[in-house]
């Protein structure tokens, strides 16, 4: 039957849904999870280790708040430590879900079908846990509304030449939009829980976020536009957000900062975590949850294709850095090379270098492309050498910048990891909760993978 | 409680909210405490730990130091003295006794207009003429006084820094007895019987111990008493005493005199092992100005060799710098005075190295050809042999009268400090001491090790024993009655400066704590109690007084703040001695020991200013190393922070290395004045005691040392992460440096990389319409690392002081800092300071990154900051080159203690926590003499205005000014070929600029 | 003629297939007033009722110019006008430092177009719709395709309609009330 679909590339390949479906099974085995399956204890269990990881965010914030920001290690002239590290952190891993429904979208990649919604779902989350920073490491949060131009009684307005400025705007509309396009992708599947739900509540909920949708043949062409102009707004959005967030350094004049080919490449890197980020958290959904028949290897495969291709955009990034450090004849570049290399935090470098050079190459054989464990662990090394990059550019480039009189050191306190590992820990329980309260593959966008969904020749004989 | 309405009483102080907080404070106690059932002192009560927690539970504001061990005890301990200060506050009010202000009558005093005060800082005896702010009669900073000869506006930093010292709320705050709180009238009347006794048997049984004196009011005092009590004795002591130098000046000449150097006059200064470019030599203020007014390569300038050991600052000044150790240089002298007085070509019974003996000749060449125009200083820590031959050399050169001048000394009891301590000590333990008054000073703490001292005054062998000291001290733990003592700036007295003259030491407020001069302690064995110190100087000078109207004379001395005609003349001397062999070469490690650059003798070591000031050389705060020279810890195999432990005749003391380029081989260099046990919250426990090691045998350097790393290691607070301009990749040319052959080929050596103006895209923006644009200088070639600057700007702008922890982690938060660099090889570098301020760029890239605008640009040029906009963000500090911006991480200021804000300077606002603060080139004193000068209805003169750092500068080695104005002082510096900003290439077009360093190496020597 | 008890007329089909067909007889049949109902979207099928051209795009291209116009006047107004300092020296209209800003409110203004404009134009939300009232058409969201003539149709007529739905072959005609 696979063979027979109409979906281009379905023949010698893992299909992009499992041979014996129909537009009632999908919506049945997807919404059951939802609907059906009962709370097991390991769920229980999970959520209560990810939901106590969440605490320790809150308590690590709620003391930064009472005591400032010098329970971290940050200090002069390292002013930027670990909270504006997991800030591009974070908001690189969240690039992957606009990557794969907006970009993929466009260019008609219909196994993205599958994976959309939760890769969307994980951005969202992602950048959520990426706007806790940029408040948070301000020395007076309370009044971090002041970045936002607003009419005020002390007539000042925020400074546009400024990158931060730049950045909220961008991370801000990022999320708006973000949040606006995985609703709009919801709301059929929404109807569809709506419409099995058994229990009055339920079905109360799920009609009232449905908003009465009922798939008429005018709203699914309305919606179908909007879709795809959401998605083509999305995909210069996803690509500006990560050029922006790199102008906060390429905008400075700090020797390492200051490189035009920062944009370029921290939006490769973002995908890049991103996937990684998609892999970890696929893997182990699909064979929790069993959704190995619309999740396929295919899938992981082509995730795996893509980290391979952004690593090495990433390395090529590098590889200039270093270049220009040397050909630029500059001597603050020169030294900063230097500084990676043999400086304090050279181990730091060398790890990066492993990690998102080095190890990542094992994608160029299919054996590790498809085997589910390997992926999973070339993901998480992925996903830890991105986050040395950015230690790397910030804590690196700042600890020895241009007066010899003014360098410094940076040692993160417990606070610090408290932060970043309670970000991971809100992170998760989010997702724990959606996997259990909202459709985790796109139902109504995997039917129309279905061949029965396709009516082209149908219509013609009718004619 | 009716001790406690006793202790309160006295007249000047409001006795009525004296008495109330005194019962909140019995009151919390009880409510707290479940230990003893009545309280000795405020401080006590305070210390105690349920107090601490009551306050603690009471106070949560505070939480936000806690993360600084010194902050967190310091927070409790204040809450504790501030309970004794809560009504204090109210209390300070114009002294009764009439004084004369500086630039007004204070009848018609304006609040918000500062008026100034002419008096006098004592240190060791000299006197620093200061002028001090007063805002509404609280003093708020301590400035030079500019017509006084040995100032000429500038200070040292311990003369600044003591405005601290009189707002420390751990100071002595009542008269105790055995700890007990007792009233000024039942220490008079415990003395008064003995003191009776003693006049039968002519005082045989009192003792009377001091520090230098210098004051003739005082000197007098003691003396009359002496006179009438010939059996009592007068001891002095002083730790970093000068008995090498009064030693010395006996063998030359028979008699001690004061030596006095002219280097204005000098064209060739050589150094034995005497730093007379910092705080703490006598007069270093007047000679750091005269000798960088011969440090300008396009004038007439000088040359200075410096044979040393330590490093200290004045070597890294010097064109010519020879490390020895201390122990050898005594042989390079005796050399060179043969060379230079006989030249009969011997060398001593040590030969020097062959190179070292090649330097001298060219020195002693050099010094020939100068003769008369040159000077030989000696350092105070040589032996007296060494004094004689500068002595020698210096009248073989005809340099006496010219350059060098001999007065009578300006210490009143020039006795030799270890020998009268010695006696003391035998009487004591001899039983023959019935009353001892120890009037200032910390021997418990200082004395010579083997005296014991502290044991011998702890023991009963002395009956009544009254210590007068600002804090309860080691000292004063070891005597039944502890008085404290007035802060210069509460009480009267007189003392005389590094010249002779003398000035009239006029206070500036009312007691803080009824503190007592010495001056009132001697009435009291006078028998003439009731006469306050104002009367006791003022009739001793109406004595000296010689014509008529007294009263304009006085006024004068103190509206001026000297008096006239009682500086030293130059005296004849008659040599006895022309030579003197050099002290026994010593072998094995040699152990030296030095005054901290910044606590002194450890007297300031509760000074949270100037434990936290970066020390010229180390950039250490809140500590003293173990310094050894780089090759000595290469065959040791120590790093820093490694912890070593030092034997020295028995004796061990453990302290961390720090390995100091250009320190001599085989040489270990302590710092004393640290590892105090009762100097407060911010002195106690800070660095390492080395007094233990310090014996009256060899008080400055003595061989065979033992050092043994322990394998512990221990972190020291440098304020500057590494100190060579030299990177892995090449040299970066932060400091710009030449020699004077170079400079006079290439004036403009110091202009590379400068971007030219047309070289941008911007519009450039026209600051040539205003009336005012501003702009500084700093001179390289005079500034001596002298860090007077900091303590300025600290106390000028009410910069915070955040503790050891915070500076280790690099958050100190000084608005100027002075970078320290090495050059060349490391046994022997060339050494660079460089002040750097916030250099106020026209293209500021701080001002480009902040999201809200909190720091933009005047239409004056200032890089304005912000404080009420910031919110945090840290950018511009990121994106500043020159990392001058500071950051509040944490609430570093303390707004609780009532004291502080007494102190502060009410036109500068207090920092929150969480906002950046840098330099403003003192705008509030700008804005002052701008609404001065928009009165008077005209325009701000050029040197009408001064910034605090600027002003303190001993070095006239910056200038600050008007731009726009084209005849202004700061012009003519940056029209200077040596005008060169810092990090050019950037194109940030700092306001801030820097005359290059030129030095003016020996041609022989270099070839 | 119509009354007012009813809705309209709904047939049920089993596949897109037969739904387009059914569509495409009934309103070339003349039926004007009628919609299809599909759990997913199909092909041709808003051509088959007629319904070709939606008006989004142009909601979103006037969204997408207030935003940029917008964004860029409110910085060029606040760096010029309301709050003109000197940063850095550079100069008050700063115009490249303004474009990212304009870009993000452009594409924020476009997005929230798109989505609101879309749910506007199919008057969602809308708690209450009388197709809700036939059982069998909670399958509409599941693997069963409807088509419903509304009685407001000119050519509607109870009887006839239902016939003319008969013959397309449904697996069911039902009546949705109103």
């Amino acid at each position: 039957m696979a063979t027979n679909t109409q979906i281009p590339v379905a023949d010698r390949r893992a299909p992009v849904i499992e041979p014996g479906h129909s537009f009632s099974t999908i919506g049945e085995k997807i919404s059951n999870i939802v609907l059906k399956r009962p709370i097991s204890l390991g769920w229980v269990f999970g959520f209560f280790v990810v939901f106590s990881l969440m605490n320790v965010l809150l308590l690590a914030l709620g003391y930064l708040f009472l005591k400032g920001t010098g329970i971290w290690g940050i200090t002069i002239p390292i002013g930027w430590g670990f909270a504006i590290i997991n800030f591009v952190w974070w908001i690189g891993i969240g690039h992957a879900g606009t990557l794969i429904s907006a970009i993929l979208c466009l260019l008609r990649q219909s196994w993205r079908n599958s994976i959309n919604r939760f890769a969307e779902a994980m951005t969202l989350f992602a950048v959520a846990c990426a706007g806790i920073f940029p408040l948070a490491h301000t020395g007076r949060p309370w009044l971090a509304y002041w970045m936002f131009p607003y009419p005020n009684t002390m007539g000042y307005w925020p400074q546009f030449r400024s990158p931060l400025i730049w950045d909220v705007f961008a991370v801000s509309t990022y999320f708006t939009i973000s949040l606006v396009f995985w609703f709009v992708g919801l709301i059929p599947d929404l109807a569809t829980l709506r419409d099995r739900a058994e229990h009055p509540l339920t079905r109360g909920i799920y009609g009232i976020l449905a908003m009465g949708w009922r798939g008429s043949a005018r709203h699914w062409h309305r919606y179908e536009t909007a879709y795809l102009l959401l998605a083509g707004l999305a995909t210069p959005l996803v690509l500006s957000v990560h050029t922006v967030v790199s102008f906060d350094f390429a905008v400075s004049i700090v020797p390492g900062w200051h490189t035009t080919i920062f944009p370029p490449y921290f939006v490769a890197g973002a995908i890049y975590s991103g996937f990684a980020m998609v892999l970890c958290l696929a893997i182990p959904i699909r064979a929790i949850y069993g959704l190995e028949d619309f999740i396929t290897m295919r899938h992981l495969e082509n995730s795996g294709k893509v980290m391979l291709a952004t690593g090495l955009i990433v390395g090529y990034g590098y590889g200039i850095e270093a270049f220009m450090g040397w050909y630029s004849g500059n001597t603050f570049d020169a030294f900063l090379l230097w500084n990676r290399l043999h400086g304090p935090y050279s181990a730091w470098y060398l790890g990066l270098i492993a990690s998102n050079i080095v190890i990542p190459q094992l994608l160029w054989m299919k054996k590790f492309r498809t085997s589910t464990f390997w992926l999973w662990m070339i993901s998480l090394v992925v996903l830890a050498g991105m986050w040395l990059e950015r230690f790397i550019i910030i804590v690196v480039s700042l600890h020895r910048d241009f007066l010899n009189s003014s360098w410094g050191m940076y040692y993160p306190t417990k606070w610090d990891f408290m932060t970043f590992f309670g970000t991971i820990g809100m992170f998760l329980t989010a997702m724990w909760l959606f996997v259990r309260i909202l459709p985790m593959v796109s139902i109504s966008e995997l039917r129309t993978l279905l061949p029965e969904a396709h009516v082209h020749e149908a219509a013609e004989v009718e004619k | 409680m009716e001790e406690q309405k006793t202790k309160q009483g006295g007249p000047d102080v409001c006795p009525g909210k004296r008495d109330q907080l005194d019962l909140a404070a019995v009151k919390a106690e009880l409510d707290q405490t479940t230990g003893p059932e009545y309280w000795r002192s405020l401080e006590e009560l305070a210390g105690s730990d349920e107090f601490q927690e009551m306050l603690h539970r009471e106070f949560p504001k505070g939480a936000s130091e806690w993360l600084d061990s010194f902050s967190r005890r310091g927070f409790l301990k204040t809450m504790g003295a501030s309970l004794a200060l809560a009504g204090m506050t109210g209390c300070t009010k114009m002294p009764m006794a009439e004084i004369v202000p500086y630039v007004k009558q204070p009848e018609n005093v304006i609040p918000g207009r500062p008026q100034y005060y002419a008096t006098a800082f004592t240190l060791n005896g000299y006197a620093s003429p200061i002028l001090v702010e007063s805002h509404l009669f609280r003093p708020t900073k301590i400035e030079g006084n500019p017509q006084h000869p040995a100032s000429l506006g500038g200070t040292d930093v311990y003369a600044q820094a003591s405005l601290l010292d009189l707002y420390d709320p751990d100071r002595a705050q009542n008269i105790t007895y055995m700890g007990d709180v007792r009233s000024w009238n039942a220490f008079m009347e415990a003395v008064r019987g003995p003191m009776g006794v003693q006049k039968g048997i002519a005082g045989a049984g009192v003792r009377i111990l001091t520090q230098t004196v210098s004051s003739p009011t005082l000197a007098s005092q003691i003396r009359s008493y002496l006179d009438t009590n010939p059996q009592a004795k007068w001891h002095v002591y002083e730790p970093i005493s000068r008995d090498n130098v009064n030693e010395g000046a006996k063998m030359a000449f028979g008699e001690v005199v004061e030596t006095r150097y002219d280097l204005s006059k000098a064209d060739v200064i050589v150094s034995l092992d005497a730093d007379f470019l910092y705080a703490g030599f006598p007069g270093s203020t007047r000679y750091i100005r005269d000798f960088a007014s011969r440090r300008n390569p396009d004038g007439n300038m000088n040359r200075l060799y410096v044979i040393e050991s330590t490093p200290s600052s004045t070597g890294m000044k010097a064109d010519h710098r020879w490390p020895m150790r201390a122990s050898e240089i005594g042989a390079a002298a005796y050399a060179l005075s043969d060379l230079v007085v006989l030249q009969t070509g011997a060398t001593g019974i040590h030969e020097p190295p062959p190179e070292a003996l090649k330097f001298l000749r060219d020195v002693s060449a050099d010094l020939a050809k100068h003769a008369g125009s040159s000077v030989v200083i000696a350092g105070d820590h040589q032996p007296p042999a060494v004094h004689v031959l500068a002595h020698a050399m210096n009248r073989a050169l005809g340099n006496v009268g010219r350059t060098v001048f001999y007065i009578d000394p300006v210490d009143a009891n020039p006795a030799n400090r270890n020998e009268s301590l010695h006696q003391l000590v035998e009487d004591m333990r001899g039983g023959k001491v019935d009353l001892l008054l120890i009037l200032g000073g910390n021997p418990g703490y200082d004395a010579p090790a083997e005296l014991e001292f502290a044991s011998a005054l702890k023991s009963n062998a002395v009956n009544l024993k009254v210590c007068l000291s600002t804090h309860r001290n080691e000292t004063a733990e070891l005597c039944q009655w502890h008085v404290p003592e007035a802060h210069y700036l509460e009480a009267w007295g007189d003392a005389r400066a590094y010249d002779g003259t003398a000035s009239i030491v006029q206070p500036l407020i009312e007691p803080l704590y009824g503190g007592k001069s010495a001056h009132e302690i001697i009435t009291i064995l006078a028998g003439q109690p009731g006469l306050t110190g104002h009367d006791l100087v003022q009739q001793y000078w109406q004595k000296q007084h010689t014509g008529t109207d007294f009263d304009t004379f006085w006024r004068k001395s103190l509206h001026d703040g000297w008096i006239a005609g009682t500086t030293y003349a130059p005296k004849n001397v008659t040599t006895k001695v022309a030579s003197a062999a050099p002290s026994p070469q010593a072998s094995g490690i040699e152990l030296n020991f030095r005054r901290d650059p910044s606590i002194y003798d450890g007297r300031f070591a509760n000074n949270a200013w100037l434990q936290e000031l970066p020390k010229p050389l180390t950039k250490l705060t809140w500590d003293n190393p173990v310094m050894i020279g780089p090759a000595m810890a290469e065959r040791l195999k120590l790093t820093f922070k490694d912890v070593v432990e030092l034997e020295f005749e028995g004796k061990k003391v453990k302290g961390p290395i720090w390995i100091q380029a250009g320190h001599p081989d085989n040489s270990v260099t302590v710092f004393l004045g640290y590892g105090r046990t009762r100097a407060g919250r911010a002195g106690t426990g800070a660095g390492h005691d080395v007094y233990p090691l310090r014996t009256s045998k060899n008080p400055w350097f003595a061989s065979g040392v033992k050092l043994t790393p322990t394998g512990a290691t221990y972190n020291l607070a440098s304020t500057q992460g590494y100190q060579t301009m030299e990177t892995p990749v090449g040299e970066r040319p932060l400091v710009q440096e030449r020699d004077l052959e170079e400079y006079k080929k290439e004036p403009n050596f110091a202009k590379e990389g400068e971007v030219p103006k047309e070289l941008t895209l911007y519009p450039n923006v026209d600051y040539s319409k205003e009336t005012y644009s501003w702009g500084m200088a700093i001179d390289l070639n005079s500034c001596v690392g002298c860090n007077n600057c900091i303590i300025a700007c600290q106390s000028e702008n009410n910069i915070a002081v955040v503790g050891q922890e915070q500076t280790l982690k690099g958050r100190h938060m000084h608005w100027i800092r002075v970078d320290a660099y090495y050059n060349g090889p490391r046994d022997n570098p060339k050494g660079f300071f460089q002040p750097v301020p916030c250099m106020q760029c026209e293209n500021a890239p701080c001002e480009l990154v902040c999201p809200v605008g909190a720091t933009t640009h005047s239409s004056e040029g200032l890089n304005d900051m912000v404080y009420n906009r910031c919110i945090g963000t840290r950018y511009c500090s990121n994106n500043c080159p020159y990392k001058v911006r500071r950051f509040n991480f944490l609430l570093f200021q303390d707004w609780e203690t009532p004291q502080y804000k007494l102190m502060r300077n009410p036109d500068v606002s207090i920092r929150s926590r969480g906002v950046m603060e840098k330099c403003t080139y003192c705008v509030q004193r700008i804005n002052e003499s701008r609404i001065d000068a928009e009165r008077g209805d005209t325009t701000i003169k050029d040197g009408d205005l001064q910034t605090a750092c600027q002003q303190s500068c001993p070095a006239n080695a910056i200038v600050f000014g008007n731009l726009n104005d084209p005849n202004s002082q700061v012009n003519k510096w940056k029209a200077q070929a040596r005008n060169y900003s810092l990090l050019g290439e950037l194109n940030t077009r700092p306001r801030t600029t820097y005359l290059a360093e030129v030095r003016n190496p020996n041609p022989e020597l270099k070839a | 003629m119509n009354d007012a008890s009813t809705y309209g007329l709904m047939a049920e089909f089993d596949s897109a297939q037969e739904l387009v067909a059914a569509a495409h007889k009934t309103h070339s049949a003349g039926y004007q007033k009628i919609d299809a109902y599909s759990p997913f979207p199909i092909e041709g099928l808003a051509d088959a009722i007629g319904f070709h051209k939606n008006s989004v795009a142009f909601l979103v291209l006037i969204g997408g110019i207030i935003g940029g116009l917008s964004g860029y006047a409110l910085q060029y107004w606040v760096s010029t006008i309301a709050y003109p300092v000197n940063i850095g020296g550079r100069p008050y209209h700063s115009w490249p430092s303004f474009i990212i800003v304009t870009f993000e409110m452009t594409i924020l203004f476009a997005g929230l177009a798109a989505a609101f404009g879309m749910l506007a134009l199919n008057g969602l939300p809308q708690p209450y719709h009388p197709v809700f009232n036939v059982a069998a058409f909670a399958k509409a969201s599941d693997n069963k395709f409807f088509l419903v003539v509304f009685s407001t149709d000119p050519k509607y007529d109870g009887a006839r309609t239902r016939e003319f739905l008969k013959g397309l072959a449904p697996r069911a005609v039902s009546e949705v009330p109103s």
